[in-house]
């Protein structure tokens, strides 16, 4: 049944390709009925999973067998949280595209090739696979930001695709070392990420291999000091674009950190936790420190999401049951707030005013003309502070809760963190929408600004539906993380790399 | 099973929805519809006050499920004397800010709603004994009252908003931060097994086993000191609190100081005292230091005062300093002694007693001076003014009535708090208790200049056709004039309900 996330959007896909040049509406329409039905789909196939403890197989065959390769696809409680987030972030990211007229059929084909190798890495047990969909998300991501962007748009595509390529070579390195070394332990050729994580890699080889591979993924996700492209990628890309790329993209990293890097090595893991915890730490508080200073709006939330990635990171470094889970659910609930954060600057504030410098909006009491954007965004920044009630607080609570059986020191300072968070969001509420600065007298009356579309509504009531669920019934995705967690995939990872 | 303190929770924050909902138009239907919700709030307030049995003093209207298995959350409810005492008053200045807000015409609709919200997050606060959702109401509170300073404050009110949010959470982060420590090493969040365990000496050794340094009981207890020192406020944490009064429309100081500031002194009293007394102790003098330099000091400060409010914002600290002062003596030594216990009994009577008047008379003061910038178009110098006795006989003798209580005069309200408060710590610290009175001195000569000032004196000639109260504005003054001299004659009405719970407090100090 899951499997169908990935044919479907596919599929869309191909429909696509078959309509007319100029049928912008019919494009849209396509391409939300395609993401709606892979949502529903994504819904229900992890509802129907009975075990989410346990790695349940959807199809396994054969690919290349001379290498060990298969089309593994498979899931367990992890994957079926990002399913579902993947589902949620693809239909309110064309909610909020509804607008795009310049050569919509290519967006909507390129963004759905991107929400295919998503749902495609999400589901993949087969480490070729995975890093053949992992690849895959790469080139629609470039054409995105470079055809529909803004500020900068070529540079930004261009930092983010030579970052992704750099971080994929180091992975790809790594596997192919991987292979190598675990063939010769198995006898036999084995790409099968469950296969490979019973074999016990020599010590030496985990100590350098980890951070190669780790490094790899975690430049996606944002990691200090690999983040650069993620600020101005999020920045240049188009609402959509930098909703996925924050929403899911960076999840990918973070997926590919702890199931293929953490999980194969997981000595090379406890060895290298310390680095990990001080670099997330670093990022958690460099990011909202330099968000707190930034004078585009989008740049503000480009760099708290390297802040909440941070924690992300922080959790998986704990290599404790509850930092995971806090961890995985940071995954979900950043993807979705940091998706509604760039729906509002990017689709909401920006579309409309064609200016994100805080110093235009500070003239322009949009507290007042577009209140439904301000709401939005207070909600938002609201989660985004991790304040109690939402989705984004239930996470930060499971991660430091984890980090302070490691690191209580660095707990302590990611806490600053989340001071410097309060501030930043802070900042972008009163300049953004509740400047007390005079207003412009002139532009007001001669561009009256286009009201809030009911697209933009639904997609932003879903978000924050999601975000406030998920805080105040956390049990909903708990129920699927925390037996993950305590399989025995993740067993040699939490006792500390012995077995 | 029973969900009234669910239900009243509940009530304010559903009516503000429906109120924002309403939109700005229907200006009226706005502020009857707030009017009506806090009216049943208060209702709601007196049937668990008439049915709260006194004798008892355990925790009641409990209500208790799972929430979050997997994170061993539970639903917890339940009010003892001290609750039930915040929750009377929240309910009882609510309705008194609704009203003293009948005037407010930019986005009423969300005003009120904001108005309500701070209320549902204030009953929630009282109520909620998991830290989990004891948390969320905390910080509910938080969100409403900054956008009340920031959207309908004074001229500087940007600044004050903002300084007073990112304070708070400061605190608020180091709070959670310790309530994560605490949750790691022993697994609950729940206030009253957590103080059990602080008593029968668990808390101590799981946390020392789970981080393995002998002071972590010391660090994690000042993160949650920092987190109720910032809303009190203590001195040196107050820095905040004179910009966001002053800068607030007086019906929100009304609730600021009212009942927000209660906030930090109920956690005092529920979190810190039951679950780090051993850690108190340990620096237990210089929190009594901090004590009497928050009474002094800010006695001192609104001394050099020249605006109504900031005059106002300051004496409430001061105000709140006596009720830490009790905590802190009530903390002071271990012996099962009956003579001691005696004490405690009467410094923690005191405070409660103390914060439960300083809300009615401070919301009252701020009703008074929002009244007076009413009639002089936002003036509050202290120098503005001058002679108003000889135009506004009824506001002079009313206002009056509610200074001379704030500064303790016997037969008002202000008197009995202070009086046990003092009869309590003078045994147990007597140097703090010594030096403490000289802010009691100090708040004297202030609100004395203040009366002097503002109603004495020749008439300053700008103000001599000021209209004095409205037969509306006297019956809005009627009921805090009232209640402070019902509770300065017969304290029992109170003290009756909070005795049984103070009683149990002090017993759990023994050991």
């Amino acid at each position: 049944m899951l499997a169908w996330t990935i044919y479907i959007t596919f599929i869309g896909v191909l429909v696509l390709m078959l309509l007319p040049r100029d049928n912008a509406r019919a494009a849209r329409i396509v391409a939300l009925l395609t993401a709606i039905a892979g949502c529903v789909v994504a819904f229900i196939g992890a509802i129907q999973q009975t075990h989410p403890g346990e790695v349940t197989t959807i199809t396994k065959i054969d690919w290349v067998p001379a290498i060990g390769a298969s089309y593994y696809l498979a899931a367990d409680g992890i994957s079926l949280v990002l399913i579902v987030l993947t589902g949620l972030a693809a239909v309110t990211g064309i909610l909020f595209s509804w607008n795009i007229e310049k050569r919509a059929k290519e967006f909507f084909a390129f963004y759905l090739v991107l929400i295919g190798g998503v749902y495609g890495v999400f589901l993949s047990f087969d480490v070729l696979l995975l890093f053949v969909f992992y690849e895959l998300t790469i080139i629609p991501k470039y054409f995105l930001i470079a055809r529909w962007g803004s500020t900068r748009k070529e540079y930004g595509a261009m930092k983010l695709a030579l970052y992704s390529f750099v971080g994929s070579h180091l992975v790809l390195i790594g596997l192919v070392a991987t292979w190598v070394v675990a063939k010769g332990q198995l006898g036999h050729a084995s790409l099968n990420l469950i296969e490979l994580s019973k074999v016990s890699f020599p010590l030496a080889f985990q100590h350098w291999m980890f951070p190669l591979v780790f490094i790899g993924f975690a430049i996606l996700a944002g990691m200090w000091p690999f983040h650069t492209w993620a600020p101005t990628g999020h920045v240049a890309a188009p609402t959509a674009g930098s909703m996925l790329l924050a929403g899911v993209v960076m999840k990918l990293g973070a997926y590919g950190c702890l199931r293929v890097a953490m999980v194969l090595f997981p000595e090379g893991a406890k060895e290298w936790q310390w680095a990990i915890a001080a670099l997330a730490v670093a990022g958690i508080v460099y990011g909202a420190g330099v968000a707190l200073v930034q004078k585009d709006f989008k740049f503000v939330i480009g760099y708290s999401s390297v802040s909440h990635m941070g924690f992300v990171l922080l959790g998986l470094a704990t290599l404790n049951t509850i930092g995971l889970d806090g961890a995985v659910l940071q995954m979900f609930s950043h993807g979705i707030i940091a998706g509604l954060l760039f729906a509002v600057v990017g689709r909401m504030v920006y579309d409309r005013t064609h200016t994100r410098d805080f110093n235009d909006l500070e003239t322009m009491q949009l507290g007042k003309k577009l209140p439904f954007a301000a709401i939005t965004f207070v909600i938002a920044g609201v989660a985004s502070m991790g304040l109690p009630g939402f989705s984004g607080f239930v996470a930060e609570l499971q991660v430091l809760m984890g980090a302070w059986a490691v690191f209580p020191k660095l707990t302590i300072l990611s806490g600053v963190g989340i001071i410097i968070g309060v501030a930043y969001t802070l900042r972008a509420v009163q300049k953004g929408f509740y400047s007390d600065a005079p207003a412009k007298a002139s532009d007001s009356h001669e561009h009256p600004l286009e009201p809030i579309t009911i697209p933009e509504k639904v997609g932003a009531v879903m978000l924050i539906g999601a975000s406030l669920v998920i805080g105040l019934f956390p049990g909903l995705l708990m129920n699927w993380i925390e037996p993950c967690v305590k399989s025995p995939l993740f067993e040699r990872l939490l006792k500390g790399g012995s077995l | 099973m029973n969900h009234w303190l669910t239900i009243l929770t509940l009530v304010p924050f559903l009516g503000g929805i429906v109120i924002a909902g309403l939109g700005a138009e229907r200006k009226n239907l706005v502020r009857g519809l707030a009017l009506v919700t806090s009216l049943i709030g208060l209702g709601g307030a007196l049937c668990l006050w008439l049915h709260f049995n006194a004798a008892e003093g355990g925790l009641q209207f409990v209500e208790k499920f799972d929430w979050v298995a997997t994170l061993g959350i539970q639903y917890f409810l339940g009010v003892d004397g001290l609750g039930l005492l915040m929750v009377m008053l929240t309910a009882i200045v609510t309705p008194l800010a609704v009203l003293a807000s009948w005037n407010v015409s930019d986005r009423p609709h969300v005003y009120h709603a904001l108005v309500l919200w701070l209320q549902a997050g204030l009953f929630g606060t009282f109520t909620a004994l998991n830290f989990f959702h004891w948390f969320m109401f905390w910080e509910l509170g938080l969100i409403p009252a900054f956008f009340l300073i920031k959207l309908w404050g004074g001229p500087k009110r940007s600044g004050a908003a903002m300084q007073f949010f990112i304070y708070t959470m400061v605190g608020s982060v180091a709070l959670l931060l310790s309530f994560l420590a605490i949750r790691l090493a022993t697994g609950s969040f729940d206030f009253i097994e957590l103080a059990g365990m602080a008593r029968s000496g668990v808390l101590a050794s799981k946390l020392s086993a789970t981080f393995g340094w002998q002071n972590i009981g010391l660090i994690i207890f000042f993160g949650a000191f920092l987190g109720f020192a910032v809303k009190v406020p203590v001195i040196p944490f107050h820095t905040w609190l004179p910009a966001a009064y002053s800068e607030a429309p007086s019906p929100v100081t009304m609730l600021l100081t009212g009942v927000m500031s209660k906030m930090g002194m109920y956690g005092f009293l529920r979190i810190l005292l039951p679950i780090f007394p051993e850690q108190i102790r340990q620096v237990l003098t210089p929190l009594l230091w901090l004590a009497v330099a928050t009474i002094v000091l800010s006695a001192c400060a609104a001394f050099a005062q020249k605006d109504l409010k900031r005059i106002l914002a300051y004496s409430s600290i001061n105000h709140l300093g006596y009720c830490l002062l009790a905590l802190f003596a009530a903390a002071s030594v271990a012996t099962g002694v009956t003579a001691s216990d005696l004490q405690k009994a009467a410094a923690l009577d005191g405070a409660l007693l103390q914060m439960f008047n300083h809300g009615l008379t401070a919301s009252a003061l701020f009703l008074f001076v929002s009244l007076i910038e009413k009639r002089s178009g936002g003036l509050r110098g202290l120098g503005d003014f001058g002679g108003l006795r000889k135009v506004v006989p009824v506001f002079t003798g009313l206002m009056g009535i509610a200074l001379f209580s704030s500064l303790g005069l016997p037969g008002l309200n202000g008197f009995v708090g202070e009086f046990l408060i003092f009869k309590g710590v003078f045994p147990l610290a007597p140097w703090a208790a010594a030096i403490s009175t000289i802010g009691l001195l100090v708040t004297a000569i202030f609100l004395l200049t203040l009366i002097q000032s503002v109603f004495c004196g020749p008439l300053n000639a700008r103000w001599s056709k000021m209209p004095d109260l409205t037969t509306a504005e006297r019956f809005l003054v009627l009921p805090s004039i009232a209640l402070i001299f019902v509770l300065g004659i017969w304290p029992q009405f109170i003290l009756g309900k909070i005795d049984a719970t103070v009683v149990n407090l002090v017993q759990q100090l023994n050991f």
